[in-house]
């Protein structure tokens, strides 16, 4: 099968992509004090990755991207469940979450809560479960 | 007392073990002495001296289940029966069963059924009765199909054990009632308030529920069917369970619970009107049958009902008669049962008509079968025990209490007549069938053996009963005084004189018996000539034929009913579901009268809100009447757009971004899976079903709205999202209260939902990706 030559929509998407995951970074990291978080985060980050897909094929991005989505599920959701059960650790019930203030270099005071790694679960599993999706589909030749 | 009952399980549990070595030593040796323990444990209880023991063993207290024995006079005449009649059939057993048989099942059956029966009679809890009672369905149930590769074998055991299962359950509810009412599980107990029982508005059921558990084990008409079908289990059961110990369970209960019930004439109506129906259906039918142990089926079947009608009589003379026949009735059918096994064994069939002569071949068995079916048949000579109880039951007939009204005056006046008609019959299936299979020509080509004498073990068990016959013929007051007399007693303590002797002079009774056996005599000679009378009554119309098509309809009317529904489309299971849920939920409100609108509480509307609510609206009414599949996505991928613009004019930024996202997922997975949609032909539906789907989704759409409304206009307190708002930079470290809460607050539903998603994309993989071709397969 011949391929147009779609030069316009590589160059664009090779911009485009970068700046979707910015944002798709944003929206995570500000989730706790804006509108945003890990669910809406995850399904940006996928819409960039998808952008990719569709603009260089499966077979490159596979090269770029050498990931396998399924692990990405699985982490995410031990990333959630783990945050939870550390809680353990302080004797504290299932899934309590804490926050503290630090003074880090280059952010200055920044709060530091327990609930990004949480989120950062959520985060990931959503990526997994798009991706896992739309490759699925995308690559099915049955 | 207990040991004794447990005795028979605890030993079936070791009989599998016994049985490996059968080939070497018949496991049924090991088997006969059980029953032969259990018999002298009891028989030390005889004595003139008796006086009912009562035992206690804690079972579910806290239950009102205890497993309580009750031993009197009835008891001890039932546990002799099971126990001694067990004995000769085990060890008959041992010479009639092969060892090629499956001899440890048989005899694990036999033993469980012979502790329940020992419990049964024993039981005074009624739980405890019940238990018992349906393990003695169980267990027969297995015995009637120990021979379960043949089709009959399984028929029969599911006859039995359909209907005995019925009544087991009647049973259960009538004892249910009678422990509510009373408040005490005790039969004794029970039969103590029997006024309180006779009184009660229940009391129509409670007799109904017992009569019903009672008829159908006793094989009463019309539950008498399953007795013949179950003649295909081996003789030795046939001889236990089906005439001497499990038909007569409904007897022992009706007696049981006699002294409460006799004070309603409605007991007296139906136990003696079913139990005579019975004595002269099942004589009449004996004559008609052509196989020995049909024969015998249907004479069990019509002493089983003379017994039972002289319960109902309820006189003192037709207790002591009804009692002294259940030994006699045991006596002489068991050996009966054996002598027809004998014949079976030895010449191959038990076919009458291809019988005959026999009697020089198998002169031991012939005596046996002489003196049985004679004392059957209540033929008056001095040694046959059978002419005393039957004088008895024509005594009884007669002597009422007087001073009866309506139906029971009736029903007393003709009693005496089918008394002797069912006799009549009684003697004539008797000799039909003693001369039938030992007398008149023998035609030796058509059996399939040549006959010669059983050997002597297998005539043992015979010989034992027949000899009970007879010493009990020659000298009834040694067994009736310190024996009989007490059975008796126990269930109603009368001041009659309770002495049985041969010549009571030329009383009434005797003229009967004597009319008996002129009437028989004809009758049995003329046999031949008046048989075509069985092709009038009963032709097609006969009670088999009515079950098997009850069981056949039930079947396919259970199969039509659930065609009916469970057509495979889906649509119309929805419209079912949705359906149900309007009916229902409409029914409610309007019996609750909960639904409720307020203008409290309501916000002004805005022109965009009203705006975006219009596009929706009419997006949503596109889907549904166009004709384009990819046109009703897209539109409907309107309504979801609308609801993100609804989600930012109510402020809700993060449910926005996410509806917006998700929406166009949804959409474009819907346009991959329509795009790949195989082009199916357009359905189109008839109007009345159109009609029909409009009025399920309007009548749900307007349910759905009122629960809305309702919802908002009764606010029954106040929300908790104060908490959420002031707390969530105290408490969660965040401004976002919606993430706040997502990830802090309510973290777990957050975990379950991602987990959801994890799921769905493995299924998707695993739909997609691991899916077996059909080329693959093969």
């Amino acid at each position: 099968m011949t391929r147009t030559n779609d030069i316009i929509l590589r160059t664009t998407t090779s911009l485009i992509a970068f700046i979707l995951i910015g944002f798709s970074v944003y929206l995570f990291f500000s989730g706790h004090n804006n509108p945003g978080g890990g669910f809406i985060g995850g399904l940006m980050t996928a819409a960039a990755i998808i952008l990719m897909n569709m603009a260089y094929g499966s077979e490159a991005m596979a090269k770029v991207l050498p990931v396998n989505f399924r692990f990405v599920v699985a982490l995410g959701l031990a990333i959630a469940v783990l945050t939870g059960v550390g809680s353990f650790v302080f004797g504290q019930p299932f899934l309590s979450q804490t926050y503290a203030y630090f003074q880090l270099p280059i952010l200055g005071k920044t709060e530091l809560a327990t609930a990004l790694l949480f989120d950062l679960g959520v985060y990931l599993t959503v990526i997994g479960v798009t991706m896992t999706i739309i490759l699925t589909i995308a690559d099915d030749r049955g | 007392m207990l040991t004794s009952v447990l005795l028979p399980f605890i030993a079936a549990l070791f009989i599998p073990l016994i049985s490996k070595w059968k080939e070497k030593v018949h496991t049924g040796i090991f088997v006969t002495l059980i029953p032969l323990a259990v018999f002298i444990y009891f028989i030390q209880f005889i004595g003139a001296g008796f006086e009912p023991v009562t035992r206690e063993y804690s079972w579910i207290p806290s239950m009102n289940m205890n497993i309580l024995f009750h031993l009197d006079g009835l008891s001890l005449l039932f546990l002799l029966l099971i126990s001694g009649i067990g004995t000769l059939v085990a060890f008959y057993s041992i010479y009639y069963l092969h060892t090629s048989e499956q001899l440890g099942q048989f005899y694990v059956f036999f033993l469980l059924f012979m502790g329940s029966m020992l419990g049964v009679v024993l039981s005074d809890n009624v739980y405890v009765l019940y238990t018992f009672w349906e393990f003695t369905s169980l267990s027969s149930f297995l015995l009637i199909g120990f021979w379960n590769h043949r089709e009959r074998s399984r028929y029969g055991a599911l006859k039995s054990m359909l209907i005995t299962v019925f009544g087991g359950l009647s049973l259960l509810g009538g004892l249910i009632f009678m422990q509510v009412i009373t408040g005490t599980a005790s039969i004794q107990g029970m039969i103590e308030q029997q006024e309180l029982i006779l009184n009660h508005e229940y009391f129509p059921m409670i007799l109904t529920f017992l009569l019903l558990g009672a008829f159908t084990k006793s094989a009463q008409f019309p539950f008498h069917i399953w007795l013949p079908d179950a003649m295909e289990a081996p003789t030795p059961v046939s001889a236990y369970l089906h005439s001497a110990t499990m038909v007569k369970a409904g007897l022992f209960l009706i007696a049981r619970f006699s002294p409460m019930l006799t004070g309603s004439e409605w007991f007296f109506l139906f136990v003696s009107g079913f139990g005579i129906i019975t004595l002269c259906w099942g004589s009449y039918m004996a004559v008609r049958q052509t196989d020995l142990k049909a024969i015998l089926a249907f004479s069990t079947i019509s002493q089983l009902g003379m017994i039972m009608a002289m319960l109902g009589f309820g006189t003192d003379m037709a207790i002591f008669a009804a009692v002294f026949h259940i030994l006699n009735h045991a006596t002489f059918k068991g050996s009966l049962f054996m002598v027809a096994g004998i014949v079976d064994h030895e010449t191959g069939t038990r076919d009458i008509r291809n019988l005959g002569g026999l009697m020089t071949f198998l002169p031991i068995t012939a005596t046996l079968a002489v003196i049985a079916s004679f004392s059957m048949a209540g033929v008056p000579l001095p040694f046959l025990n059978g002419f005393y109880s039957k004088e008895l039951f024509f005594d009884a007939s007669i002597h009422f209490n007087e001073g009866a009204q309506g139906a029971v005056a009736i029903m007393q006046s003709i009693l005496p007549y089918l008394a002797v008609i069912g006799s009549i019959f009684t003697f004539v299936y008797s000799m039909y069938f003693f001369f039938g299979t030992f007398r008149g020509e023998s035609n030796m080509d058509k059996l399939p053996k040549k006959p010669h004498e059983a050997p002597i073990g297998m005539l043992v068990a015979p010989a034992v009963l027949v000899l009970g016959v007879i010493v009990i013929g020659l000298f009834p007051e040694l067994i009736n005084q310190p024996f009989i007399s007490h059975a008796a007693d126990s269930i109603k303590a009368g001041d009659i004189d309770k002495s049985i002797s041969f010549w009571h002079g030329i009383k009434l009774p005797l003229i009967m018996s004597l009319a008996v056996l002129a009437f028989g005599t004809i009758l049995a000679l003329s046999r031949p000539k008046w048989q075509g009378v069985y092709r009038i009554l009963p032709g097609k119309l006969s009670l088999n034929s009515f079950y098997d098509g009850t069981v056949k309809r039930t079947e396919t009317y259970s199969t039509a009913i659930t065609n009916g529904y469970m057509n495979g489309s889906l649509a119309r299971y929805v419209r079912l579901i949705i359906g149900a849920i309007i009916i229902v939920t409409f029914s409610i409100m309007a019996i609750t009268g909960s639904f409720t609108i307020s203008n409290e509480d309501l916000s002004a509307l805005t022109a965009p809100e009203i705006f975006i609510a219009l596009t929706m609206v009419i997006a949503a009414v596109g889907t549904i009447i166009t004709n384009n599949r990819i046109a009703a996505i897209l539109i409907l991928g309107v309504v979801g757009y609308g609801l993100a613009i609804l989600f930012v004019l109510y402020r809700a930024p993060d449910l926005a971004l996410t509806q917006l996202i998700i929406e166009t997922v949804t959409v474009a997975l819907f346009l991959l899976a329509f795009y790949h949609m195989p082009q199916l032909e357009k359905k189109t539906e008839t109007k009345r079903k159109k009609s029909l789907n409009l009025t399920i989704a309007i009548g749900f759409g307007a349910l759905m709205s009122m629960i809305g409304i309702s919802a908002h206009s009764s606010k029954a307190f106040d929300s908790i999202s104060d908490y959420f708002l002031k707390t969530s930079h105290s408490l969660g470290g965040g401004d976002n209260v919606v993430n706040v809460i997502l990830v802090d607050m309510r973290g777990l539903d957050t975990v379950l939902e991602i987990t959801v998603l994890g799921i769905a994309a493995f299924a998707i993989y695993g739909l997609v990706r691991l899916r077996r071709h059909k080329d693959e397969e093969g």
